[in-house]
């Protein structure tokens, strides 16, 4: 007996010129955050963008972004995202709608590789993906079946998070990935220690985004969200986008 | 139609196996659905049709059920699935995504979300027979 989803995988993802992982080993950190101000400051850019939320257990970017519980996936020849905010957006909330949905490991690869399998994107610039916390099944299932991935790393100023953080670069290192580079989120202050630490590990460190009482606020509402310092640190996470990207760690 | 998208995969799979094996023309492959994704045999079978080429364009596609067995994980209770006691919103998200059952469906014997889908998933490429 054979899983056929799996063959069809790379093909689904064919059109879509680049991948990026915004991923952290720590909770809490702003991923989803920034996953779709990302998405929404390219797409504002003028590229195709896709955002496509695998926090299976936790989602929220629907509820960033602002996404209406009317909205659904079109069939056709599978399962085309819905435009959301210029955004092509897929996430199981679709699914499951407010009900939790608690997942474990063999489920959580199982929705992950039907999604993968099913979704029809369009051609796409970038696929933002906003990735759990942590280093299990959901990392391990994309390493395992995506080709064409790059890992956006996502901080805190806490050596708490870096630490654990640490540890996911470390992985992703020996995995031989590539890393755009780590940025420093919710920054209160001008303390070196994660530019530092993260430089002498070499990998690039992207920049801060200073802590902004209205990104709270602005939660729903893109277009405020976008003008606030996390919208306006954008700049230097696609600057970085289009630079080096770096696999080697020390 | 969903099904017409893991039609595509059905093939893409068999055509791997069939290069790995060097068979030149596939004669048959059967595949294997769950009562859980509740795939509809006719629909999956007519998206094959549609699709079949090259090494599948005389492939007879053998489409064969199985039932779906839930575990639960706490008591222990297995029960079968069944999509008749559900509305057509939640049977529709399980068809979509099986593991969104998780989200709607209790053990029966002690209320638990947290159980096993231990048989009758979703599609299986189960076998491919051809000529080299």
């Amino acid at each position: 007996m054979l899983d056929p989803r799996i063959s069809i995988i790379n093909e689904r993802l064919a059109k879509i010129k680049r991948i990026i992982v915004v991923s952290s080993g720590k909770g809490g950190v702003g991923k989803s955050m920034i996953a779709a101000t990302l998405a929404l400051s390219l797409a504002g850019d003028g590229y195709k963008v896709g955002l496509f939320d695998l926090d299976f257990t936790g989602p929220s970017t629907h509820i960033i972004l602002g996404v209406s519980k009317s909205v659904q996936p079109r069939e056709e020849k599978g399962l085309v995202p819905p435009v959301v905010n210029g955004l092509e957006f897929m996430s199981l909330v679709y699914f499951v709608g407010d009900n939790p949905a608690p997942l474990r490991g063999a489920d959580v690869s199982n929705a992950l590789i039907e999604l993968l399998a099913v979704t029809q994107w369009g051609a796409l610039d970038y696929l933002i993906i906003d990735m759990p916390p942590g280093i299990g099944d959901a990392v391990l299932d994309l390493v395992r079946l995506v080709k064409q991935i790059e890992f956006l790393i996502i901080t805190t100023p806490s050596l708490l998070a870096f630490e654990v953080i640490k540890k996911q670069m470390a992985l992703l290192c020996e995995l031989k990935l590539p890393i755009i580079g780590v940025v420093e989120n919710m920054k209160m202050d001008k303390a070196q220690v994660i530019p530092q630490e993260t430089r002498r590990l070499g990998l690039n460190y992207i920049g801060a985004v200073a802590f902004d009482q209205r990104v709270e606020s602005s939660i729903g509402n893109p277009a405020k969200l976008l003008s606030t310092t996390l919208g306006h640190s954008m700049n230097e996470i696609k600057k970085a986008l289009g630079g080096k990207v770096s696999c080697r760690c020390r | 139609m969903h099904e017409w998208a893991l039609a595509e995969a059905v093939l893409a799979s068999a055509r791997q196996i069939a290069e790995q094996n060097q068979l030149k023309i596939v004669t048959e492959v059967t595949i294997r659905v769950g009562a859980l994704q509740q795939v509809e045999p006719p629909i999956l079978r007519f998206a094959l049709s549609q699709m079949k080429e090259g090494i599948f364009k005389n492939s007879k596609f053998r489409i064969l059920r199985a039932k779906s067995t839930l575990k639960c994980r706490i008591c222990g209770n297995t029960w079968e699935f069944n999509h008749k006691k559900l509305d057509k919103t939640t049977s529709e998200a399980i068809h979509f995504i099986p593991e969104a059952a998780h989200s709607y469906i209790k053990c029966p014997k002690c209320s638990s979300p947290d159980f096993e889908i231990a048989s009758g998933r979703g599609v299986w490429l189960e076998d491919i027979k051809g000529v080299q």
